[in-house]
């Protein structure tokens, strides 16, 4: 391993590890306003569906987003999954066997 | 998952997740070893920076010889999500030490924080150390014993999304989002599918302009504060 890679890793290392604990530390020893908590309570609802509508999309530098029709196509069972079973563990396991399955007729 | 705070209750809540570890944590230690980094390149990596994004865009700019300070600025803004995600849960451990405080930090994912918010409406917004150390720390060792794993079989798996295990992630995603739209009571369901319907049109739009990761950060600032809109309006 050269060090270019290992100063790499050390300084992505941190960045990231500062993201992580600073608001833990702010937090610890501030009196969070009532606004704040309001706005933050909004965070998990609000992560999720990014993260999930990240993930039907495809970036285009320029260019409106396509969409990534694989994904889109499994996750519609693994919906499903979650609303019929309420399992974590069956929406994962759907939306997997869904993609397996899409990859093998080649419509992913 | 049920209302209990234990430490076992925390290693059996975080099952569910590992196969998203699992899935990812193979793909990437693939595509490490065939960007030519070392076994011990990838576990100090995922031991290190421990983000799955970020650790593809880092393998990539390596590859490509980027500047360290390129590398580290998009590592930075592909994981300021993580800062609102962080001061999000801390509120529940005001209670707790500093150091239990960093420690939990140190290891929070995309995955431990939205199963936390998923617990919480269990438990009556609660949450305790030992039960998130435990999701935390399971999730840490998986993630990096699946990238070496992956380093190491590299050569054998031609492609491993074959099996489709890359959708794990997402299929996660899916349902942790959807018991948290079923599962919060703190909020109307009218207010939380407004929320999501607004954060999915955003993210279209941002995606436009921004690539997907920052464009998820501002989706998610200004989602936050069209919730409270919306609550304040009604």
């Amino acid at each position: 391993m050269t060090n270019y890679v290992l100063v790499t890793i050390l300084l992505s290392g941190l960045v990231t590890w500062l993201s992580r604990v600073v608001p833990f530390a702010i937090i610890k020893n501030l009196t969070v306003p009532k606004w704040l908590i309001d706005f933050l309570s909004f965070v998990p609802v609000a992560i999720m569906t990014a993260i999930f509508v990240e993930s039907l999309l495809v970036y285009h530098a320029g260019q409106w987003p396509g969409f990534n029709l694989e994904n889109i196509y499994a996750s519609i069972p693994a919906i499903l999954a979650g609303v019929l079973t309420k399992s974590l563990l069956a929406v994962v396991i759907t939306g997997v066997i869904a993609m397996a399955l899409l990859r093998l007729v080649g419509w992913g | 998952m049920d209302a209990s705070l234990t430490f076992k209750s925390g290693f059996k809540d975080v099952i569910p997740t590992l196969f998203g570890y699992i899935g990812v944590g193979l793909a990437m230690g693939i595509v490490a070893n065939t960007s030519h980094l070392s076994v011990l390149a990838v576990l100090l990596m995922s031991l290190i920076v421990y983000a799955g994004s970020a650790q593809f865009i880092i393998i990539s700019m390596l590859l490509a010889g980027s500047p360290i300070s390129a590398i580290v600025l998009s590592t930075f803004l592909i994981n300021s999500r993580m800062i609102l995600m962080s001061m999000s849960i801390a509120q529940y451990f005001k209670k707790d030490s500093l150091w239990q405080n960093l420690a939990l930090g140190s290891l929070l994912t995309d995955e431990t924080f939205a199963l936390s918010m998923n617990k919480i409406n269990q438990t009556d917004h609660q949450l305790r150390p030992r039960w998130l150390h435990a999701a935390n720390i399971i999730a840490y060792l998986v993630w990096a014993a699946a990238t070496v794993v992956g380093c190491l079989l590299g050569h054998l798996i031609a492609d491993p999304n074959q099996f489709g295990l890359d959708f794990a992630v997402v299929g996660m995603f899916i349902g942790l989002l959807y018991l948290q739209i079923i599962t919060d009571r703190s909020k109307t369901l009218k207010t939380q599918l407004l929320v999501v319907l607004f954060v999915a049109i955003a993210m279209y739009f941002l995606m436009r302009f921004f690539p997907g990761n920052i464009a998820l950060l501002i989706a998610t600032l200004l989602g936050c504060g069209f919730g409270m809109a919306v609550t304040a309006h009604d």
